[in-house]
């Protein structure tokens, strides 16, 4: 009763890799739906984002150079959401450490990265879906992408690339933090001071010196400053290549030393 | 331990060592188990009982020692193992937010099932586990009992040749229980080699083949449940003289019945003899009395149990959980 057929061996790691993503994957989307904190995370957030900050701050910040203040929030909004709903992911990871869910994937004869490629492949699905609703909240406010529809879907696919580094990030912080609340908190933790120290909600120029030399280099800032460029136009490939060497270098980072500590870590 | 089945062992640990920090959690421990036995590991909290399982599971790589699972090396082939093995954890590791169907077949799916082999595999555990009738809810909303046992489920998805079953029953009602060790009693009887942790007596008595108890990292003893119970002695064969009656005159009557000589507890004023299996004496002893017209008030078996056994090994008492106090044996 016990021996495999032959068909059921795994032969081909890439193969196997792929379906055993998409099956984590699966059981991430099914989760974000029956989970009332995710919903609202991945719902009520961003829209609560976009209206508050754009009538809240709209009147105060005059950003050059921009019409209306919601074309300038906007992409800013974009890296905040998807930053403050990686912080779930966290929280998920540490989730299933507590409860034996890791013990019993890692005890099963699956590819070792596909619980935190799955997990994040479906935060990308889950951005998708943030960035479609808050772009058509913000359309309703008078948000315009004026930048060609190129341009548009090099922004998107910029914003959900930085997306999936927050997610291994946050991943990497479930796993070395192994507990729920710490671990969203601590997630949270890193990326409210990037935020508000980046051009998310203010260009950079009003902020005091020091603070200029530090905002400039944030990983938030030149995301932003990419995503700006790409929404209202103007030179976008400087802060475009910088971002991507940051998402690229946080990935580098966070991918191997989180897949190496799921391979060694156990419950209890 | 019955000999033949030793040739083929499924599971065989050797000088298995791990520490945590400062801690010895396992202190070279050796362990065998024979192809379609059923092991039990026995000991108090703390023992090492889980990280045994988990260094089996390819979870923890020891720091000395090896181990091989069905003939696989749990370090140096753990991909292997991994495809004959099955887990179920201390906690029931389940997805609360998926139902139980799919948590089933994520997990067969995760295993190399097919998508349709999974599903189908699904069907019949669901069956199986008398969940049919909860598939399609999510887990969260389960039972205690129904999360064990949709865990143990997934544990069983792939029909692995090894299972592992850390603590199976904890938590578990009277009814849950029994539900488990009948599970348990049919893999075996199909064949599967189970090892399983307790910390209750009866359960180990009941279940297993061979019961290895370990008390903080070591092996203290293995063997049988009989063979255990021989190791703190037989049964005790007791009898009260009648009213009047003098009791050195029933030490005589069944003197030579039992496996050492009749005494006179002074504290009771009982006569108490050491029996090898205390009902079969019982009618020699009944013959004897009635030839000799000794008169007696009462006789009982006192037989000895795994909780005489764990106590007399580690020289404390488990976490008092009913069943583990209650005396085998009685009046007669």
């Amino acid at each position: 009763m016990t021996t495999l057929a032959p068909e059921e061996t795994r032969t081909s790691g890439l193969v196997w890799l792929a379906a055993d993503v998409a099956t984590i994957t699966a059981r991430n989307l099914r989760r974000l739906v029956r989970v009332p904190t995710l919903i609202v995370f991945a719902t009520v957030q961003p829209v609560f984002f976009v209206v508050l900050f754009t009538y809240s701050f709209g009147g105060a910040v005059d950003p050059p150079g921009v019409q209306n203040y919601v074309d300038y929030l906007l992409p800013g909004i974009f890296v905040l959401a998807i930053a403050f709903g990686a912080s779930q992911t966290g929280v998920a990871i540490a989730d299933d450490l507590a409860t034996g869910m890791i013990d019993r994937f890692r005890a099963l004869p699956m590819t070792r990265s596909a619980v935190l490629a799955g997990r994040t492949l479906a935060d990308a699905i889950r951005n998708l879906f943030v960035l479609g609703l808050m772009t058509g909240v913000g359309y309703l406010i008078g948000f315009r992408f004026q930048a060609g529809a190129t341009a548009a879907l090099a922004a998107i696919g910029l914003a959900l690339l930085v997306g999936v580094a927050f997610s291994w990030a946050n991943a990497l912080i479930g796993l070395l933090v192994r507990n729920a609340e710490a671990s969203g908190l601590a997630g949270l933790l890193v990326v409210i001071p990037l935020v508000f120290t980046s051009s998310t909600f203010v260009p950079v120029a009003t902020m005091p010196g020091w603070l200029q030399a530090f905002a400039e280099v944030n990983p938030i800032t030149v995301t932003v400053d990419a995503l700006r460029a790409l929404t209202l136009g103007g030179p976008a490939a400087e802060p475009a290549w910088q971002a991507l060497v940051w998402i690229g270098a946080i990935l580098v980072v966070t991918m191997p030393v989180a897949v190496l500590r799921y391979r060694r870590i156990t419950a209890g | 331990m019955s000999g033949g089945a030793m040739a083929h062992p499924a599971i065989v640990a050797e000088g298995l060592v791990k520490r945590f920090g400062a801690v010895e959690a396992l202190a070279g421990v050796d362990l065998e188990v024979a192809a379609g036995k059923v092991l039990g590991l026995l000991g108090p909290n703390g023992a090492g009982k889980t990280t045994m399982v988990r260094i089996l599971a390819t979870l923890l790589p020891p720091d000395a020692g090896t181990a091989r699972v069905a003939g696989l090396d749990v370090v140096g082939q753990a991909a292997a193992v991994r495809r004959v093995v099955g887990l179920s954890g201390q906690f029931a590791a389940v997805d609360g937010y998926l139902t139980g169907r799919e948590n089933l077949q994520m997990i067969g799916q995760l295993s190399g099932l097919g998508r349709t082999r999974a599903r189908q595999r699904a069907d019949e555990l669901l069956d199986t586990f008398d969940l049919r009738a909860a598939a399609d809810r999510v887990a969260s909303g389960y039972s205690g009992g129904m999360r064990r046992r949709l865990d143990v489920a997934a544990s069983l998805v792939a029909e692995p040749a090894v299972l592992f079953l850390d603590e199976p029953t904890t938590g578990l009602d009277p009814r849950g229980r029994i539900g488990v060790w009948r599970l348990v009693a049919e893999l075996a009887r199909q064949g599967t080699t189970v090892l399983l942790t307790t910390q209750y007596l009866e359960e180990a008595d009941r279940l297993t083949d061979t019961i290895v108890v370990m008390d903080v990292g070591r092996v203290i003893a293995s063997g049988t449940s009989d063979e255990l119970k021989a190791q703190v002695g037989g049964d005790r064969l007791e009898l009260e003289a009648a009213a009047g009656v003098d009791p050195s005159r029933l030490v005589a009557a069944v003197d030579g019945l039992g496996t050492e000589a009749p005494t006179r507890d002074p504290d009771t004023g009982r006569v108490v003899m050491p029996v090898h299996d205390g009902p079969q004496v019982l009618a020699d002893v009944a013959a004897a009395l009635a030839a000799t017209g000794v008169g007696v008030a009462g006789v009982a078996i006192r037989r000895r149990s795994l909780d005489d056994v764990f106590l007399t090994l580690t020289g404390q008492r488990l976490p008092a959980e009913g069943a583990d106090l209650v005396e085998i044996g009685g009046e007669q």
